[in-house]
């Protein structure tokens, strides 16, 4: 596969791997954030902590949509798909984020609610074209790389003069999640973050200038392929060595320093920022998530149907907070591998494929039970 | 997050769509978020929709850059 | 003088549906039974009419195997539901290291389900179960309501003979074993995948169903004294398959990726859909878990098969306390392929 496999040479990152060891100063350590959940999912993938010098700590960050979605929107959605009228549309990722009291997309579609997987909002209106008598609600979740796509649904309902289509918005921005880890008012030694790749296609590379002026982290975006996290990684190191603070662009073949003008364009033109939103392990944090302005508001979910807020908490025990805003590994939470697994998953870290969680169980166990065997 | 994969541009179809390639598995995706593609570039597609054209030039500055810092990096 | 024909009119094989009196034991049932079933599975001892077959049982161990078919779409490329049937439960009864004999086929027909679209899968099983060698010599039909099955659902079972003393099973795996794989993985998974609506791409990936017992035989005349299981990885794949035997047999699997035969278009419907194809079913290959010294004239047997001509030995047994199937990355790296629960879904993430 053209433009994946090159990126994908063993070779090649064992050789930048070296590279790396010989610039990373021995007597220091260096700590980096992978902003986003499919970075973590190539770290964890290819092995590539197996690779790395000893002395430098990726930190996994809440890069994570569905990590991050407060259980009381899942709740809200399982509400919404009980309208009979309702057909719930929802990408694969959301069927089994556990909700309160162990409810699920997947259960209440076993329980007789029409929801329906779909790969894009796309099909979701498809699906409204055809069964005009049903109410379609589209599930909207992701950070700015998904947001567009949901836009553009919206735009084409306006130009199909559709009366039975909206979106249940949840769309969340990268900067604002960013800045909020960066004034957690218990700091992690954090020295730079590796930025996000497909988000940057949209926003570029200018929103992440602040966290290098004002907070003097450096950013490398880095493409979504090993070999890619591997060069930010070298980058990363080479910044904190010579006390830099620059935003730098590893995935020059996607990402421009403007980003997708058109894609920018339409989401101002239908989306504004909500003062606050609830983040999952993070709290509430100020403009930080989109929703439908007023001019298009037939085509929002909260104020086309009844919906109750709903607010609850996690499992006491879950650590999925901590572990999303680095300060926590999956293995402290007393949950993990014991009441939380893939097949009965207590918290988003562990049902997303992209969470801390699931990535340590599926490829990071079997390092520990191999450290352990060794002592 | 956001899985994203670079397909090529085979077919331009009405309504700003077109038909995308990933080692011979077709799909239909949208272009309205893209400008000036043409048939043989190769686009990041994410849930359906082309996000940004990917720059060939780009790619071969970043292949060898990744080569260098490789060949420095290899024991000798 | 006409004569009338006792069974009553004659179906409309081209626009007719099935409807509930053909279901009801009635005369309408005989008709598609014959028309339908007994013309596609063409053998002697179903059109004796009867609500059994009898048969002689030669000498051994008997092992007997029965299975269910649900698959959606019902028809795909490379294969239809009948086929999956008829090859599937062939293949149970083959990874014992049996010969299959006889079959039986249970059709639970939805109402409304178009005649043609019966005949046609009847036809298939009956191509199946011929190329095959093994007979369907009873079966049932029952017609539900619509809305109760999709379209319809298969349940075949399968009797066959082992030769005595043959026990293969998964919990005989023992460190230093080797794994072997008959073929490419992911295919079926991929085939299915690719004819439903929602997920929308499109391949020339062909389902690889097929029935695997003439395989088995070659193997087995090569070193059945030094097979210790064989297992057909279908809903859950290769990941499922190796994880259940790790399990059962107490032990750890270590596998290379550089060795899986993955097809170029498999390999990419995956990385679009964010699937693992470990995970991703398949239909016409199968694993064997063999002494080290016979692995290389085992391998030798299959690759001299059509069906097993990119076998390959992609790794082995260890000893593990806490059975993990480990997988080298090509990348170089270790990563444990995991057993998963319930379906694995395309990702946006």
């Amino acid at each position: 596969m053209k433009h994946l496999d090159e990126y994908r040479d063993g070779n090649l990152a064992r050789g930048i791997a070296a590279r790396i060891a010989s610039e990373a100063k021995p007597e220091r350590s260096y700590s980096f954030m992978e902003f986003c959940g499919g970075h973590t999912h190539a770290i964890s993938r290819y092995g590539l902590e197996d690779i790395l010098p000893q002395n430098i700590r990726l930190i996994h960050g809440p890069g994570c949509p569905v990590c991050v979605l407060p259980i009381g929107r899942i709740d809200e959605a399982i509400e919404l798909s009980r309208n009979p009228q309702v057909t719930l549309c929802v990408y694969g990722d959301l069927m089994r984020v556990p909700g309160s009291n162990g409810a699920s997309l997947t259960k209440a579609k076993a329980g007789g609610a029409d929801i329906r997987m779909v790969y894009s909002t796309l099909e979701a209106i498809d699906i409204a074209l055809r069964e005009p008598s049903r109410e379609i609600v589209f599930f909207a979740i992701g950070f700015e790389t998904t947001t567009p796509p949901t836009v553009m649904a919206i735009r084409l309902a306006q130009k199909k003069g559709l009366k039975n289509f909206s979106i249940f918005c949840n769309h969340v921005l990268t900067p604002a999640a960013m800045r909020q880890i960066l004034e957690a008012s218990d700091p992690l030694p954090l020295e730079g973050f590796i930025g996000p790749a497909h988000v940057s296609t949209v926003i570029g590379t200018a929103p992440y200038e602040v966290f290098a002026k004002e907070f003097a982290k450096p950013v490398v975006i880095a493409g979504f392929e090993p070999l890619d996290v591997m060069q930010a990684i070298l980058m990363l190191v080479r910044q904190v060595n010579d006390g830099c603070a620059e935003v730098e662009n590893e995935y020059i073949r996607a990402v421009t320093k403007e980003g997708n003008h058109i894609a920018q364009q339409e989401i101002a033109e239908v989306l504004e920022l909500r003062e606050s939103f609830e983040w999952r392990g993070l709290g509430e944090i100020p403009k930080s998530a989109l929703r439908l302005r007023e001019a298009y508001g037939d085509y929002d979910a909260e104020r086309r149907f009844p919906m109750q807020q709903r607010f609850a908490r996690d499992n006491p025990a879950c650590e999925c907070g901590p572990i999303l805003r680095g300060l926590k590994q999956p293995r402290d939470c007393k949950l993990f591998g014991t009441a939380c697994t893939p097949e009965t998953p207590m918290g988003a870290c562990m049902v997303s494929s992209e969470g801390s969680c699931a990535a340590y169980w599926a490829y990071g166990r079997f390092r520990e039970s191999q450290r352990r065997a060794a002592e | 997050m956001c899985l994203a994969i670079p397909a090529r541009v085979v077919e331009l179809l009405p309504d700003n769509m077109a038909q995308v390639s990933l080692d011979g598995v077709l799909k239909t995706a949208s272009l309205a978020l893209v400008e000036d593609v043409s048939i043989g570039d190769y686009v990041v597609l994410h849930v359906g929709f082309a996000l940004a054209k990917i720059d060939e030039d780009e790619a071969q500055r970043t292949l060898a850059l990744l080569e260098e810092a490789a060949r420095l990096g290899a024991p000798t | 003088m006409n004569k009338i024909d006792p069974v009553g009119r004659k179906l409309d094989l081209r626009r007719g549906l099935v409807d509930l009196s053909h279901g009801a034991g009635g005369r309408a049932m005989a008709r598609i039974i014959g028309d339908i079933f007994v013309t596609a599975f063409d053998n002697d001892m179903l059109r004796a009419g009867n609500d059994q077959s009898a048969f002689a049982v030669a000498g051994g161990r008997m092992v007997m195997t029965t299975d269910a078919y649900v698959v959606s779409p019902l028809f795909f490329p490379g294969g239809d539901i009948g086929l999956l049937a008829v090859n599937g439960t062939i293949n149970d009864i083959a990874m014992a290291g049996a010969m299959p004999l006889y079959m039986s086929a249970s059709f639970v027909i939805e109402e409304g389900f178009p005649l043609a679209e019966l005949q046609r899968i009847a036809q298939s099983m009956g191509a199946a179960s011929r190329a095959a060698g093994v007979p369907i010599i009873t079966g049932d039909t029952k017609v539900v309501e619509r809305g109760k099955a999709d379209g319809v659902f298969i349940s075949t079972a399968c009797v066959g003979s082992a030769p005595a003393g043959l026990e293969l099973s998964g919990d005989k795996a023992q460190p230093g074993d080797a794994v072997l794989l008959s073929g490419s993985i992911g295919d079926h998974g991929v085939a299915v995948m690719s004819r439903r609506q929602d997920l929308g791409f499109d391949t020339d990936v062909l389902s690889d169903t097929a029935a695997l017992h003439g395989l088995v035989a070659a193997m087995m005349a090569a070193g059945d004294a030094s097979i210790r299981a064989m297992r057909d990885p279908t809903r859950g794949g290769l990941a499922a398959t190796l994880n259940e035997i790790a399990h059962q047999s107490g032990v750890g699997v270590r596998i290379d990726e550089a060795t899986l035969p993955i097809k170029t278009q498999v390999a990419a419907a995956c990385e679009l859909l964010g699937l693992d194809v470990l995970n991703v079913a398949n239909e016409g290959k199968l694993v064997a878990i063999v002494e080290r010294d016979a692995a290389q004239s085992i391998l030798a047997a299959m690759r001299a098969h059509p069906l097993g001509a990119e076998a390959v030995q992609i790794g082995e047994i260890v000893a593990d306390d806490c059975r993990f199937v480990q997988m080298t990355t090509a990348f170089g790296g270790a990563r444990i392929v995991d057993w998963i629960s319930g379906e694995q879904l395309p990702r946006i993430c």
